[in-house]
């Protein structure tokens, strides 16, 4: 199953990459493969921009505007004017 | 060197059995220690810095009906384990450490797959919450891992300096600082629990598929009940102003009316419930278009188009009420839908944001027209056209 098209937030910068594969470990879709010890995107879509790749990143090569892809979170995010938040700390019972 | 197995802990080196167990006064503890132990604990492991508790590694029948019961209600809110380090079989100063979210359903996926194994488990303080979610706010996260690192005194019960997290784990740990800050280097063991026992035969690796998240016609049924008694809990606001308005008589409220000529929206209400937290989520994949709002309006359409046109609705209905309902619940449909984002594991903030930027204009403009609709029914209904 794929989402949307063309909207993820993912970019790689194969010129700080070292090809350590640490994103391609920690990735839940298998978005990136490596082309010539480089990191490429093989498949943009199926991107959830979950963060993980960014944050296990030691060199900077990647970057997306992580986030959690739950409408609750950012109708909540929306009527409270703060960022997305599935309200999971509270008692409301809505969770992811 | 084989740590010691007991029966009795020592409540002062037992980070489970004290109440506060860094703050010295465990002493003034009252509870035995077989009081305080939960019942998936089966004895004590002494271990270089305190007495561990060593747990289970079968789930008792008690624990599946927790699991159900965490699946079904608001029973999952509190359905937590006490964080810090665990024992599952006769774990030594070499055996693995695999970390988790003190949600009972991760504790006890991870307990029950280590079965045969000698090992660690630590515990992380997620607040109840599994570990995706729990990465995604960043409660499972760096400074936790960090903290639980220091706090169960880890450095000092093992000798290798390795620690295996879950992958969904990773949206909330930075390795390298973990690395740098603690000298333990984080190893990513696979998505499900289940596959950890063929990890570590792997010799400690994951194949493509294990690293691969599902999102199964099971994964997808599992959650409907949640999310059914999520709009369910809301449930009672439609059926009041259902209701009032179609009680609404130029004579005052009529309860009569109400439920004669309201059970109609009533019924389609609950068409559209079904519809859009239930049917969508298990045809998810087979139901045409990408966007979820899109998915739960075709579902509310096809379902509900096809109830009234199988009753003979169409024909029998006043024409009002039908193109009022028939804007109405598809769109109520595709909004229940679009709530499933959250627990399905594919979508992304970007792509919500823009489902959400343009479902909502087209919410708010379908409620209206529904409504004139629904008073062009009124008035005709009271014999005005």
């Amino acid at each position: 199953m794929t989402y949307l098209k063309n909207i993820t937030t993912l970019q790689v910068f194969p010129d700080k990459c070292t090809g350590c594969g640490r994103c391609m470990e920690v990735c839940p879709h298998a978005v990136f493969k490596l082309e010539d010890k480089k990191v490429t995107i093989t498949d943009k879509d199926r991107c959830m921009e979950c963060g993980a790749c960014e944050k296990n990143c030691d060199f900077g090569a990647i970057s997306v505007k992580a986030g959690v892809g739950c409408a609750t979170a950012v109708i909540n995010g929306m009527i409270r004017g703060t960022e997305p938040d599935c309200g999971c700390d509270g008692t409301s019972g809505a969770c992811c | 060197m084989k740590f010691q197995a007991l029966n009795t802990p020592d409540k002062r080196l037992s980070p489970l059995v004290t109440a506060k167990p860094s703050c010295g006064c465990s002493v003034a503890e009252s509870l035995s220690a077989r009081e305080a132990a939960p019942p998936f604990v089966t004895g004590y492991i002494r271990a270089k810095t305190g007495d561990m508790p060593v747990v289970s590694t079968i789930l008792s029948s008690r624990d599946k009906w927790e699991t159900v019961k965490a699946r079904m209600s608001t029973f999952r809110m509190s359905f937590s384990v006490k964080p810090g380090l665990y024992a599952v079989g006769a774990p030594d100063e070499n055996s693995d450490v695999f970390v988790t979210a003190n949600y009972k359903m991760s504790f006890d996926a991870v307990r029950s797959s280590l079965n045969g194994l000698n090992a660690w488990i630590m515990v992380l303080d997620t607040k109840g919450i599994n570990v995706w979610c729990a990465a995604g706010k960043g409660t499972f996260g760096t400074g936790e891992l960090l903290n639980r690192i220091s706090r169960t005194k880890l450095a000092e019960n093992v000798l290798h300096r390795k620690i295996i997290l879950p992958q969904l784990g990773a949206p909330g740990v930075n390795s390298g600082e973990v690395r740098r800050k603690s000298g333990f280097s984080v190893m990513y063991g696979p998505v499900r629990a289940e596959d950890l026992r063929k990890y570590v035969e792997n010799g400690h690796k994951c194949d493509a598929e294990m690293r691969r998240v599902r999102f199964d016609i099971i994964d997808r049924l599992i959650l409907t009940p949640i999310e059914i008694r999520q709009i369910f809990a809301k449930f009672h606001y439609f059926a009041l102003v259902v209701l009032v308005v179609f009680g609404l008589t130029p004579d005052g409220i009529i309860f009569r009316d109400s439920i004669m000529k309201g059970y109609f929206f009533l019924a389609a209400g609950l068409l559209a419930v079904f519809a859009g937290a239930f049917f969508t989520p298990v045809f998810l994949p087979f139901i045409p278009f990408r966007a979820f709002a899109l998915k739960g309006w075709v579902a509310g359409i096809v379902l509900f188009g096809g109830v009234l046109y199988f009753t003979g609705t169409f024909v029998s209905c006043n024409i009002f009420l039908i193109i009022s309902a028939m804007i109405l619940f598809p769109l109520l449909s595709s909004y229940i839908a679009l709530q499933f984002t959250g627990a399905s594991t594919y979508t992304s903030l970007s792509g919500v944001k823009k489902e959400l930027k343009i479902a909502f204009p087209v919410y708010i403009s379908g409620a209206v027209l529904s409504f004139i609709f629904l008073i062009f029914y009124k008035i005709s209904d009271w014999g005005m056209l």
